[in-house]
């Protein structure tokens, strides 16, 4: 499995370097939908030069990353791209044998419950087998190269880092806890998580800007209610999913990426990459096809609207608050989507698969 | 609406109550005078100073007889213990390039509040910048609160300033200086008419006319002897207009005081020591044949302004022979022969500042000066103060001269914060000779929140200009002259050598579009959010509390009955 995996990074490494040298890079490094003003290079670097010019980066409004990265980068300013490519290619290293680790889990799991007769006798095609799951971690990997690297890259510090960073810690903590209680073996993925959580802290204290510039939602004064969304759901989903911390922490961070402050490319790429993951749910999603076509529509008219209000002054931020608003529906859909496949199939999974009403017909199933 | 002008404040002096008192009140003296320039673009200039020097220390003893000076600026000199004020209000933009280095510019609206020490004006002067006293108390801090400031002087004299954010203190200006530009587009006030000498002319009609007009006052302590062992205060109220000449003189470049003013000079003011109109006839020492002056000057007055040997004609309105002839005194100038068309002399710095830059989401401000002597290179001051809704990048500040980089000898930067401050950045730039140096950065327009925007948000947001001081070399030396006896025009910035002077230059202010919502979105924006936070809080809900179960086929239902009772009718098979 390493030569692939190997193949993978190789030619994520190269692209990388092909576009951080191309004229793309410049025009990417600008684009409102790739960078926020919480992780943007142009500001790391910003602050760097305010720190050389004998001012603290924190006495203006332009810099707002925390202290480590200033200590990070002060040194490594002149490499910065071979740091975001090691960090990228870490990522996905991370995750491969993250995810690696968890089908070993899952697979374990599901020996235990069939052992235990907990399934019922005709589920025999749910059921997962071990070459189907053989390519899934290094679909993640490339799926978390490739979308990412088109356009993160370039202008953000790695998305995984600031992604944790900068967006609550706290709920991701409970589907790390749940996990960790589960297997004694510590899943790569909560240490790398755990680590990104609590090495940094917030100097300038964590507030956040009121003011939702790029993506519009928050354009009352009074948006603080809207981030409360993703805390709202922590505890509910980690009652209802205390037995699958992983999907927890996957519907976990698809909810922080929809209802923060500055979403961005890079934090859609992130919850997007463990799709593969989730494969075998795909018989149980009901729209897929609609929500796919929103999603691309949408990511294909963001940056016709922006040039529009922004650079041609024909179009009003309306149209951009619009498509932002379309987008979110979209993800929202496709997360609960998701949410409702994986209930599905475990509920056919105890109680069988070809169910009959009472009467011989065919059953329907409804959420009651 | 009727306002009253700082220079209306004379109206109540001339007034007001005589002389009564007591004791020796302090000696007080007013000083009046006009200088008329002809500028080489063909317009004309005239500036006005009327100084009201006070032998007082206002801030020690308590004052209660004011006769010249007037009550109003004491009251505030001694009740917030300020060492220096200045106050400009300007219409218009000095073209330098075109007309040359003014005597004293001021940006559009500046309010300049000093705690710096005394500026001596006797014997050897001393150079702006440096202390010659130390303050032998220790001042009282300003106000917390910012707004205090601008309060007070708005309703002295009746206009409407804003001063947004915090005051800044540039870090090359004596401790205790704050400036605080403010908004560049208070609303002027008018002139109420007074009644003697100089004041006359001051006809509201025709001065808000012209390309440039300027009002300021400033108020500075001075010494009076060469020890400094006492002090005495100097009020000065300039006004600075510029005529554009085709315009008031219909296509001819003569001028006469009355196409001007539409008013002549008819008396002295009796309350001042000095009155006098001082007019440029540099170019008719030359050649003889050039230009006429009438009535014929019977003094002339020669000494080296702004780097260059000029000659002024003396009109002395305390002169009895000069007015009493016709009563009225109307200065013309005639050109016997069209002066040739050649360029204007070019001035040794002059500054221009642009926004580049495409889109509403970011742009770059550069400034381009000048510097034209042809061996003398000199350092400048530059200091920009920058609103905060265009955060600036100062690594990417590039200042090139002559295509080279020019690295600053001396660099301060002030990050501004939201709403409360704006950026400052002061920088002392080497020119070098004979070049253009190009300094730019780059900035980011913010979106404010939606009450932030004022009623026509799309016409822009004003930057202030950015400062420009220089010790500029002079063509010809200038020697040190007795403050006392020069024209006023001449002892605004005293140097303490003639091989240069000093110059403070303001570049244009500019105009910049931020991104601008539209107006009715709040309400669009809150429904159509909550209604996408309600859906998805519903699908999670959904998910969250209810679990799957078999649906039992429902048996009847009065609908379904309805519709199966028509479908026998009809003949169809039943649901």
């Amino acid at each position: 499995m390493a030569a692939p995996l190997v193949l993978v990074l190789v030619v994520a490494v190269t692209v990388r370097a092909a576009l951080f040298r191309s004229s793309l890079a410049e025009f990417i490094s600008e684009r409102v939908e790739v960078v926020s003003p919480l992780s943007s290079w142009k500001r790391v670097v910003e602050g760097l030069s305010l720190l050389d010019l004998g001012v603290s980066p924190y006495s203006g409004a332009v810099f707002h990353e925390t202290p480590l990265i200033i200590y990070l980068f002060h040194f490594l300013i002149d490499y910065a791209e071979l740091v975001f490519m090691i960090t990228d290619a870490l990522t996905a290293i991370a995750l491969y044998f993250a995810i690696q680790d968890f089908n070993k889990v899952v697979f374990k799991k599901q020996k235990l419950l069939l052992e235990l007769d907990q399934y019922a006798p005709d589920v025999a095609e749910l059921i997962r087998t071990p070459m189907e799951m053989r390519y899934i971690p290094l679909k993640v990997a490339l799926l978390q190269c490739f979308p990412q690297c088109y356009f993160s890259c370039l202008s953000d510090i790695p998305v995984s880092v600031p992604t944790h960073l900068v967006c609550p810690r706290t709920p991701l903590s409970p589907p790390a806890a749940v996990h960790t209680c589960e297997n004694e073996e510590q899943s790569l993925l909560d240490l790398f998580l755990g680590v990104c959580h609590d090495v940094c802290g917030k100097p300038s204290g964590n507030h956040l800007p009121l003011l939702l510039p790029s993506q519009l939602l928050g354009f009352h004064p009074r948006s603080l209610w809207l981030y409360i969304n993703v805390f709202f759901y922590t505890i509910p989903l980690a009652i209802k999913l205390k037995e699958h911390p992983i999907f927890f922490m996957f519907i976990q961070i698809a909810v922080i990426a929809i209802f923060k402050s500055y979403p961005t490319v890079g934090d859609v790429a992130l919850y997007m990459a463990f799709f593969p993951v989730w494969n075998h749910l795909y018989r149980f999603l009901r729209n897929i096809f609609v929500l796919t076509c929103i999603i691309i529509v949408c990511s294909l008219l963001f940056p016709v609207l922006w040039h529009l209000w922004i650079y041609a002054g024909s179009a009003n931020s309306n149209f951009f608050y619009a498509i932002t608003l379309t987008f979110n529906v979209g993800q929202i859909l496709l997360i609960s989507d998701y949410f409702y496949a994986f209930l599905r199939r475990e509920y056919y999974l105890t109680h069988g698969l070809y169910l009959t009403a009472k009467d011989g017909t065919e059953a329907m199933l409804v959420l009651k | 609406m009727a306002a009253a002008m700082p220079l209306a404040l004379l109206v109540l002096l001339l007034l007001g109550p005589g002389g009564w008192c007591l004791a020796e009140p302090p000696r007080d003296s007013l000083r009046e005078e006009l200088v008329i320039t002809p500028l080489p673009s063909g317009d004309v200039a005239a500036t006005f100073q009327f100084r009201t020097r006070w032998d007082s220390e206002l801030q020690r003893e308590g004052v209660s007889h004011y006769r010249l000076f007037p009550k109003a600026l004491g009251q505030l000199i001694s009740k917030y213990s300020l060492r220096e004020l200045h106050l400009s209000f300007t219409q218009g933009f000095w073209r330098t390039r075109y007309w040359g280095p003014p005597f004293l510019q001021a940006p559009s609206v500046w309010i300049n509040l000093g705690r710096s020490s005394v500026m001596s004006s006797q014997g050897s002067s001393a150079p702006l910048s440096t202390s010659s006293t130390p303050p032998t108390q220790s001042l009282p801090l300003p106000p917390s609160n910012p707004w205090v400031w601008p309060m007070t002087l708005t309703t002295t004299f009746c206009a409407m300033l804003c001063c947004r954010g915090r005051w800044s203190a540039p870090k090359t200006s004596p401790p205790g200086r704050s400036s605080c530009p403010v908004v560049p587009r208070a609303s002027l006030i008018s002139f109420h008419l007074l009644q003697a000498g100089l004041s006359v002319l001051l006809k509201a009609d025709r001065l808000f006319h012209t390309s440039y007009h300027s009002q300021a006052v400033h108020i500075r302590p001075v010494c009076r002897n060469a020890r400094c062992t006492s002090i005495s205060w100097e009020l000065r109220q300039t006004l600075s207009v510029v005529f554009d000449a085709f315009i008031t003189g219909q296509g001819k470049k003569d001028w006469s005081l009355f196409r001007m003013f539409s008013r002549t000079l008819t008396e002295p003011c009796p309350l001042a020591s000095e009155s006098r109109v001082y007019v440029d006839i540099t170019t008719y020492n030359q050649d003889n044949e050039t230009l006429e002056v009438h009535p014929p000057p019977t003094t002339t007055y020669q000494d080296v302004i702004l780097g260059t040997r000029k000659t002024y004609a003396i009109y002395d309105l305390l002169d009895t022979a000069m007015i009493n002839n016709s009563r009225n005194l109307n200065i013309q100038l005639k050109w016997k022969r069209p002066p040739e068309n050649e360029a204007p002399p070019v001035p040794f710095l002059h500054a221009q500042r642009y926004v580049s830059g495409y889109g509403l989401q970011k742009g770059e401000l550069s400034t381009l000066l000048y510097n034209t002597h042809p061996y003398r290179a000199f350092p400048v001051l530059l200091l920009d103060t920058v609103p905060w809704y265009l955060r600036l990048y100062v690594h990417t500040l590039t200042i090139t001269s002559k295509g080279k980089e020019n690295k600053p000898s001396y660099i301060h930067y002030q990050p501004a914060q939201d709403r409360l401050q704006p950026h400052l950045l002061e920088m002392l730039i080497q020119l070098p000779a004979n070049s253009v140096t190009k300094v730019s950065i780059q900035f980011e327009r913010a979106l404010l929140k939606w009450t932030e925007y004022t009623p026509d948000p799309n016409h822009g947001f004003y930057v202030s200009p950015s400062v420009l001081s220089a010790l500029v070399p002079s063509m010809v030396a200038a020697k040190p002259v007795d403050w006392e006896e020069s024209p006023l025009f001449n002892s605004l910035f005293p140097v303490s050598d003639g091989s240069n002077y000093f110059v403070r230059l303001y570049t244009e202010p500019l105009l910049v579009n931020l991104p601008t919502p539209d107006f009715s979105m709040p309400y669009n924006v809150i429904c159509l959010t909550c209604t996408v936070v309600a859906v998805c809080y519903g699908s999670f809900y959904n998910l969250l509390t209810r679990t799957f179960h078999i649906e039992e086929p429902r048996t009847g239902g009065l609908a379904k009955r309805l519709a199966n009772l028509i479908r026998r009718a009809r003949g169809v098979p039943p649901l």
